[in-house]
């Protein structure tokens, strides 16, 4: 069945590479048995074992192969295309044939890793090298097509890792849209007290980073906003940004505030998103005082202009620059980038859904970002640590794991819980001078400067109790017990039940995937594990990478991770950015779909099916065409065609016969 | 000069092959003027005799019609093998297997059980089969072989040409016989038929849209089809996407979907998978319970996307009883 390549005039003189991989392969996989038995194959003129292919001496071996033996096809057997093919397509090309003459056969995770048998992984690892042999012949040389990268970048997603990366990127000079979903930027670091373990200021280290992006030149900032569509390749991406109406003027708007003032409703009476309803905004407020851009909006759900029509419009006359525009509508904008950088974060888990502990039932029961809330100094109490009926607490219960570590919820560690449960016990100390429970499984405190954190507390005199607390109840059994809210734990320590009554209790809740992860997800195009964290495109070496080539992952869209990590992941996001951009083009995989328009009868069935809406039907000539730059080689229409005009390089219907048929010959 | 001698035989078919040289109608006498026919026993009486006499390659091209399944095809398609020097393949039975091909679904006995003893009206206590050879009073008769499988002509001896059709229509018989004797034949193992899909030459192909919209495939009895609008595009399973062009769609001028038996096109492995996926994929069905509704005026999968290709397909045949 092999039929040379157009570049190919002589016959086919196939070498065959046999990887140990260490022990990887050759503790399961007989590698002399199967190297002599690929020597046997038709077309084969070298059959060789080695150690390690992908070394630099492994990838000689096949230069000098080909040097010395006029080799005009390679195979590879060893681990998968995904880790190694790059490495000996271009091991093949520096001997100086075409890249594309490679096939590669994965006798590591489909073989080795996978069988428990070695005769049989042996016999399998033969099949799979005759099929490659078989296939190979038949491979066509191929060319890379060079295309240029757009400059610009789009970061999605205004936290802590949305605003590092913005700014390394835009300090580059590279210009940066970066959109984020809420009225202003700051994410959940905004919300934040302290940090841990330092016990820094948070506003003081983000604010500033905030009004850098507001007053970057090469950031366009763009809040109230969402990403609608995403279409293009790496390098080339269109994405159009849907901007919320704020009902206010965003260049207009000082932020002077004299429309909150001015309205109609003279104190503020609904649920303030920013502070979780422990304190109440207006329709027309500012998220918080350090806002960026420091610009209102107006929610129309409570103004009493859209609920009614019938609102005098106090805001709109109080202010002086006429920013207040109740006409204003979604706005699209269409840009175009070169990279982007998902940046997406989190959402803390809804305590409600652990009813034992009684959240949403006791008010005495907070979850742990209400009380960075209260201990916040710009927060709704002004940093004073009450309860909701104004009582100062004497005795505080923290209960850890909440949705974390958990089989009902979250399995997950969300890393982040036992070291902010202890910077609330320490800053809640510290302002009320309560008693502190804390209710751990573990305590995970690995980090610079943590565990020593975790000493400290130690030192300062708050309880720790090693056990999952059962519940949280208000039904007392002793005096002591009256007007309290009671945690019931095993002390698993003590070998005891403890019953502690406490005035306050703090979930420490676990860090979940933002609830529409799933369609983000489909939006960029990437992946994500079974909990929703965006899918890395290997955990250890590419941990900002997808497997869509131009879209970076930062911060805990990826998965739960602490401040520090965030950043660290945001500059590394930025840097693949850069790096993508200054190389100045992409070459693009050849793997794409094409039609044979001799053989095209214009039936349109493949043009509906192509996901990246990479086929058109031509008018004049009635046939369908591929666009190779969108092509994402997918073969979606391959298996569409009727008729078997489409087709797709690396993957025709011959070199997939000839595979089936070199496994088959063997069988 | 001599005129070139010309064959006609028939396998295993249904004599509509016949009737389409018939059908060439006036042009029949050009061909008969042209050409001297030595061999068309449907029609004129020859007997093997006639065609054993022959020389090796004396006729120049015979035009074989029918699958082959029984030994005495066989032989024949053997002999007319040695006689002629062009074989075409005339017709779907001789070019993909055809309607007889569809016996491949069963085994031989389950073909002669249903035959001898699950059929209608048949009454066979003792289990009667079909014997090769048979004493009576006035001497042994004989009756073919029939083979386990079905098989199209060219899975039996080499075939030069190949002409598709359910017959195959007059306007490619009139083009291959005028290629023929004018000496215009394509290079050996052509199909003498154009290499592109019917919709290609559909007088519906404009209507057809981009995508589109139905969740199950209907049957041509359970609408009124619009006779201007594309088949596929009202639900109705139309083979034309995936079939050889070359008819002029009648089929689908009579308001009816195109089955196929054109063939598949040269780089088409097999119609019937290239078909099932190509339908899998315009129906819009996402789980099993929708897949179903939208497959369930589907009822003969293989006779419905393999209806005249299912010896020249990877399936080919059962295997085992």
């Amino acid at each position: 069945m092999a039929t040379l390549g157009p570049n190919q005039g002589d016959a086919v003189r196939i070498g065959v590479y046999i990887c140990h991989c260490g022990i990887n392969i050759a503790g399961k996989v007989d590698v002399a048995d199967v190297t002599q038995f690929a020597a046997s194959l038709p077309g084969v003129v070298v059959a060789r074992d080695y150690k390690f292919m992908c070394s630099d001496p492994g990838q000689e071996l096949i230069q000098q192969d080909i040097r010395e033996h006029g080799l005009n096809r390679i195979v590879v057997a060893s681990c998968s295309p995904l880790m190694h093919e790059a490495t000996f397509r271009r091991a093949a090309a520096e001997g100086g044939i075409n890249p594309f003459f490679f096939q590669m056969a994965n006798i590591r995770e489909h073989v080795s890793w996978v069988t428990a048998d070695k005769a049989a992984a042996t016999e399998k690892s033969r099949a799979l090298v005759a099929a490659a042999v078989s296939r190979v012949g038949g491979h066509e040389a191929l060319e890379r097509q060079r295309v240029a990268v757009k400059p610009d970048v789009l970061v999605v997603g205004g936290g802590i890792a949305g605003i590092h990366a913005a700014l390394t990127l835009a300090d580059s000079g590279k210009t940066v849209y970066l959109v984020e979903r809420e009225p202003t930027i700051g994410g959940h670091m905004a919300k934040f007290d302290k940090t841990f373990p330092t016990l820094d200021c948070a506003a003081c280290i983000l604010t500033p980073k905030m009004s850098l992006v507001r007053q970057h030149p090469n950031i366009t900032l763009w809040t109230y906003a969402e990403v609608a569509d995403v279409s293009g390749y790496v390098g080339n991406f269109s994405v159009t940004v849907r901007r919320k109406p704020r009902y206010v003027i965003e260049d207009r708007c000082v932020g002077c505030n004299a429309c909150v003032e001015a309205c109609v409703f003279k104190e503020g009476k609904f649920a303030d998103e920013f502070n979780y309803g422990l304190a109440k905004r207006k329709p027309v407020y500012m998220p918080f005082p350090q806002a960026t851009p420091s610009v209102v909006l107006i929610d129309p759900a409570t103004c009493l202009h859209f609920k009614t029509g019938k609102c005098k419009q106090a805001c709109k006359a109080a202010c002086e620059r006429d920013a207040i525009d109740f006409d204003q509508r979604d706005e699209l904008v269409e840009i175009e980038v070169g990279a982007i950088v998902v940046a997406t974060g989190f959402q803390p888990f809804d305590a409600e859904r652990v009813p034992e502990y009684g959240y949403g039932q006791y008010p005495g029961v907070y979850t742990s970002l209400e009380v960075e809330r209260l201990v916040n100094a710009s927060g709704p109490t002004g940093g004073e640590i009450t309860l909701r009926d104004g009582r100062v607490p004497k005795a505080v219960g923290i209960i850890h794991c909440v949705g974390s570590r958990d089989h009902a919820t979250n399995k997950y560690c969300s890393r982040v819980c036992c070291m902010y449960s202890l910077k609330l016990a320490h800053l809640v100390k510290e302002r009320t001078g309560a008693e502190i429970y804390n209710f751990y499984i573990d305590m995970r405190t690995p980090g610079k400067g943590y565990e020593e954190f975790y000493d400290k507390l130690l030192e300062e005199g708050v309880h720790f109790i090693r056990g999952r607390a059962a519940e949280v109840t208000d039904w007392t059994m002793t005096p002591d017990e009256e007007g309290k809210l009671v945690i019931r734990a095993e002390d698993t320590l003590i070998g005891a039940v403890r019953r502690i009554p406490v005035d306050m209790v703090v979930l420490s809740v676990g860090l979940e995937a933002q609830a529409d992860a799933g369609e983000v997800r489909r939006l960029f195009n990437i992946s994500c594990s079974h909990e929703g964290w965006f899918l890395e495109r290997h955990p250890k070496l590419a941990p900002v990478s997808t497997f869509t080539d131009g879209v970076f992952l930062a911060g805990a869209c990826q998965g739960p991770k602490d401040i520090p990590d965030t950043v660290a992941q945001a500059g590394a996001a930025a840097a693949e950015a850069m790096a993508l951009i200054d190389k100045g083009y992409v070459e693009l995989e050849p793997n794409t779909a094409f039609i044979d328009e001799e053989r095209c009868s214009g039936c349109k069935t493949c043009i509906a099916m192509c996901p990246y809406s990479a086929i058109s039907f031509i008018a004049d000539a009635r046939v369908a065409r591929v666009n190779e730059a969108l092509c994402k080689g997918c073969g979606t229409c391959v298996a569409a065609c009727p008729s078997a005009a489409a087709q797709q390089h690396l993957f025709t219907d011959d070199q997939i016969f000839d595979e089936i048929a070199g496994v088959l010959s063997y069988v | 000069m001599s005129k070139p001698k010309v064959g006609f035989y028939w396998c295993a078919s249904c004599g509509g092959c016949e009737e389409a040289i018939v059908d060439l109608a006036a042009d029949i006498l050009g061909v008969v003027a042209a050409v001297d026919i030595v061999f068309w026993p449907c029609a004129m009486d020859f007997k093997r005799a006639d065609v054993e006499a022959m020389a090796d390659g004396e006729m120049a091209v015979c035009f074989v019609n029918g699958a082959v399944r029984t030994s005495e095809q066989l032989e024949m398609a053997e002999l007319l093998r040695r006689k002629a020097g062009l074989i075409v393949a005339f017709g779907s039975c001789a070019h993909t297997g055809g309607i007889p091909g569809l016996a491949n679904l069963y085994s031989r006995e389950g073909v002669l059980a249903a035959a001898y003893d699950a059929a209608f009206a048949t009454v066979n206590p003792e289990g009667m089969r079909p014997q090769t050879e048979y004493a009576a009073p006035e001497g042994t008769v004989t009756l073919p072989e029939l083979h386990e499988t079905v098989k199209k002509l060219d899975q039996v001896i080499p075939v030069e040409y190949y002409l598709p059709g359910c017959p195959p229509p007059v306007k490619l018989i009139t083009g291959a016989l005028g290629a023929i004797l004018e000496g215009t034949l394509p290079p050996k193992g052509s199909i003498l038929a154009p290499e592109i899909a019917l919709c290609s030459e559909c007088p519906r192909k404009d209507s057809k849209p981009e995508k589109l919209d139905f969740t199950a495939f209907k049957r041509p009895h359970q609408i009124i089809a619009d006779p201007a609008l594309c088949l596929l595009a009202q639900g109705l399973l139309c083979l034309g996407p995936s079939t050889r062009a070359g008819c002029d769609a009648p089929c689908i001028t009579g308001n009816m979907p195109c089955t196929g038996c054109g063939g598949p096109l040269e780089g088409t492995k097999d119609l019937g998978t290239n078909a099932l996926s190509a339908a899998a994929s315009v129906l819009e069905a996402t789980d099993e319970a929708s897949i179903a509704v939208g497959l369930a005026e589907v009822p003969d999968p293989a006779g419905a996307f393999y209806r005249y290709s299912l010896p020249a397909s990877l399936l080919y045949a059962k295997k085992g009883s």
